[in-house]
């Protein structure tokens, strides 16, 4: 008789090689190769993510690692591409492959770009010693098999490294063709000291899509990333984004999604030196079958850094959101001033919001705080609004977009938070009545 | 203007009783006052005619110019002319008190079948009053109420009204909070709104503020109930005896 432990471990086995049948490692050659074996077996030293894994306890991971991509319906967006007004680099995936010809040059002062595709060929050694090390720094305490997979399978990405301040934004572009298409993206960013740079992301890439963002952010360096995640409903995405901080660097990463059947966020983060800033936060709007997750874990690991994890969700018809997220103080990380805020604003009864906060201490002289909340729409504030003319869904809105705005905030640049609020407006407004 | 007659409301939620047959009309043009003690469901009446939920109109009937009052939603009351200056203003948090207005402007606009205002016809209309009530630049960009002291919310409730225009003012104690200037500025405020189209229903406990928005009429109400009614000598009364005699005479 096998333990109960054994055969749980052989399932996921079973799953995992099920899965690995369906994928040939990309032959890129050099030494992404190498890397890409140590990926492999990592893989199946964990074993894909089951259904019993206490990390994966309120979103399912079956989905995520079928060796079949369930099918998903092509959306047509009314809306014009995101990001159309912002000045910026565009580099475009059209199902999961680098379009030449719907992307600029790769010039911009400040930086070089390389493509993951063809990189192994050339001797990269800051993208040798950073593809593929994050993630596996990541891998704890808690492992992340999906980001493994990833750096073993991804057949492109970009690799951008950031020497200068650079003047207009990066901008990835992820385009979808098919119902039934899987992408598999790798994007390793490193921002040289003093380097400034800001990435923005849009786009559905696949029906079920795998990415990965490893970003290494130098002394006084500093990394913006701004991405929506698509609006179309029945996509699915799991992504990981690992950044790393030196002193008085500054990283802020801002998410939202609208719609998809599923989507699991993990956001890793590590500040390594001293007085360095870390921000990462969402707004996710769902509206029935949408399951989102954001899963966030903060190390604090230098002297006097600060970090904010601020996280908002709508949730409607029955709409899930869930959020796991940690700020662990190693010893010695003292005066760290850590913040972490979940909250979802339920539109009915049905929806859902699954919260895990937790904060883990070991420095002495810190400021943790953490909170979290789930709630309805304040009926004397919403009261207040219509006695003054405002009519129920368009009041309701307003008290919706004032929930976000603790998140929206955390968008640095006016114009970004700007076109993003347009899209929270829309969805809203769709939604009306 | 405004006509309510015979008016009965209970709480949704359990069997009590608190408004029980009010009479009460506020012709175009008038300024009626309501006094009474407290607990005797001023600031009820005040919100079963804006609309609130979780009262239920047992009796009687409330009417705006001859159009039912009490089966329309807050927002047609809104739209209807309706205005109540709340007794205790809320904060929300997130919406700038500009966004707030232009909204509430634009959509009253929306539902009288009027075009939206311009931005800055908008702005200048907002100036001009917050003006006059000294209400400054840096409150109007704060969210709706939100550290706005006692006597702030109050004038900010009666910027709201300038903005709107509406043509019946119910005050629940606007004047409660305000200190002696502040007091002033609100009267100066209503009274600038005076008008031969347009009706006041001032709820307050003092006279003070009687001295400076002149009534026309003034009723006491207790126990659901209007008992008495009278000119702005009333009030005077009230200010000097309490209100012992006039229940006692109504007992
Ligand atoms: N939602 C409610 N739940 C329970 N009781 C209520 C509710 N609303 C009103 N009441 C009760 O109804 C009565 C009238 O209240 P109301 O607020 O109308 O009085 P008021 O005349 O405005 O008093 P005040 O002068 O103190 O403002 C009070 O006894 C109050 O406790
Ligand atoms: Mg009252």
């Amino acid at each position: 008789m096998q333990s109960p432990k054994v055969a749980l471990r052989a399932r996921k086995d079973e799953a995992t090689e099920a899965r690995l049948a369906t994928l040939t490692l990309p032959e890129t050659g050099g030494w992404l190769d190498g890397l890409r074996a140590d990926a492999l077996s990592r893989v199946r030293a964990m074993a894909l993510p089951g259904p019993r894994d206490e990390y994966w306890k309120w979103t399912r991971p079956e989905t995520l690692i079928s060796p079949e991509v369930t099918p998903a319906a092509l959306f047509h967006d009314d809306e014009p591409p995101m990001f159309d007004e912002v000045d910026r680099l565009k580099i475009v995936f059209t199902a999961g492959k680098f379009d030449a010809e719907a992307s600029d040059d790769f010039a911009l002062e400040g930086l070089t770009i390389e493509r993951l595709a063809e990189a192994g060929a050339t001797d990269l050694h800051w993208a040798r010693d950073l593809y593929g090390t994050l993630e596996t720094n990541g891998q704890t305490p808690v492992e992340r098999p999906l980001a493994a997979l990833n750096t073993a399978f991804a057949t492109d990405g970009v690799l951008i490294r950031v020497t200068g301040k650079v003047s207009k934004p990066v901008s990835l572009i992820y385009r979808r063709e098919s119902e039934a298409s899987e992408a598999i993206l790798h994007h390793v960013v490193k921002v040289e000291q003093g380097g400034e740079m800001t990435l923005l992301e849009n786009g559905p890439a696949a029906a079920r899509f795998n990415k990965v963002l490893e970003v290494e952010v130098a002394d006084e360096a500093t990394f913006h990333h701004v991405r929506t995640q698509a609006r179309d409903h029945e996509r699915r995405a799991v992504t990981h984004i690992f950044a790393r901080l030196g002193r008085e660097s500054v990283f802020k990463s801002f998410t939202v999604t609208m719609n998809g059947v599923l989507t699991r966020n993990d956001c890793v983060i590590e500040l390594t030196g001293d007085d360095a800033v870390a921000h990462v936060a969402g707004a996710a709007l769902g509206d029935g079958d949408f399951h989102h997750d954001d899963t966030v874990f903060v190390t604090h690991d230098a002297v006097n850094c600060e970090s904010r994890q601020v996280f908002k969700k709508v949730l409607r018809n029955g709409a899930v959101g869930v959020f796991q997220g940690k700020i662990l103080v190693k010893e010695g990380a003292q005066k760290t001033d850590g913040y972490q805020i979940s909250q979802s604003l339920l539109l009915d009864d049905d929806s859902q919001f699954l919260a895990k906060p937790e904060l883990e201490i070991y420095a002495d002289d810190v400021a943790c705080s953490h909170g979290s909340t789930s709630g309805a729409i304040d009926e004397t504030a919403l009261f207040y609004l219509r006695s003054r003319g405002v009519p129920t869904d368009q009041a309701t809105n307003l008290l919706t977009l004032a929930f976000l705005a603790e998140a929206l905030d955390e968008i640095d640049s006016e114009e970004l938070s700007g076109l993003i609020l347009a899209r929270l407006e829309g969805w809203l407004e769709r939604r009306r009545g | 203007m405004l006509e309510i007659k015979n008016l009965h409301v209970k709480l949704e939620e359990e069997d009590k009783q608190i408004l029980k047959g009010v009479n009460l009309t506020v012709e175009a043009g008038k300024v009626h006052a309501i006094m009474g003690p407290n607990g005797s469901g001023k600031s009820t009446l005040s919100y079963v005619l804006s609309g609130r939920d979780g009262y239920e109109v047992t009796e009687g009937s409330a009417t705006l110019e001859g159009e039912d009052l009490l089966e329309a939603e807050p927002e047609e009351r809104a739209a209807a002319g309706l205005f109540l200056a709340f007794q205790y203003p809320v904060e929300i948090p997130g919406v700038g008190n500009m966004t707030f207005l232009r909204t509430a402007l634009n959509a009253q606009r929306k539902a009288r079948g009027e075009d939206e205002i311009s931005a800055t016809d908008f702005l200048k209309l907002v100036r001009e009053k917050a003006k006059t009530l000294k209400i400054d630049a840096e409150m109007l960009k704060r969210p709706v109420n939100v550290g706005f002291s006692g006597g702030e919310k109050k004038r900010n409730e009666i910027l709201q009204m300038a903005v709107l225009e509406p043509k019946m003012c119910i005050l629940d104690e606007t004047d409660s909070g305000l200190d002696v200037d502040a007091m002033k500025l609100v009267s100066d405020g209503v009274n600038a709104l005076r008008d031969e189209g347009r009706g006041f229903l001032v709820i307050t406990h003092y006279q003070r503020l009687l001295d400076h928005i002149k009534p026309d009429v003034v009723h006491i109400m207790a126990n659901g109930r209007i008992i008495k009614t009278g000119g702005p000598e009333l009030a005077l009364e009230v200010e000097k005896n309490g209100y012992a005699d006039i229940l006692a005479e109504e007992a």
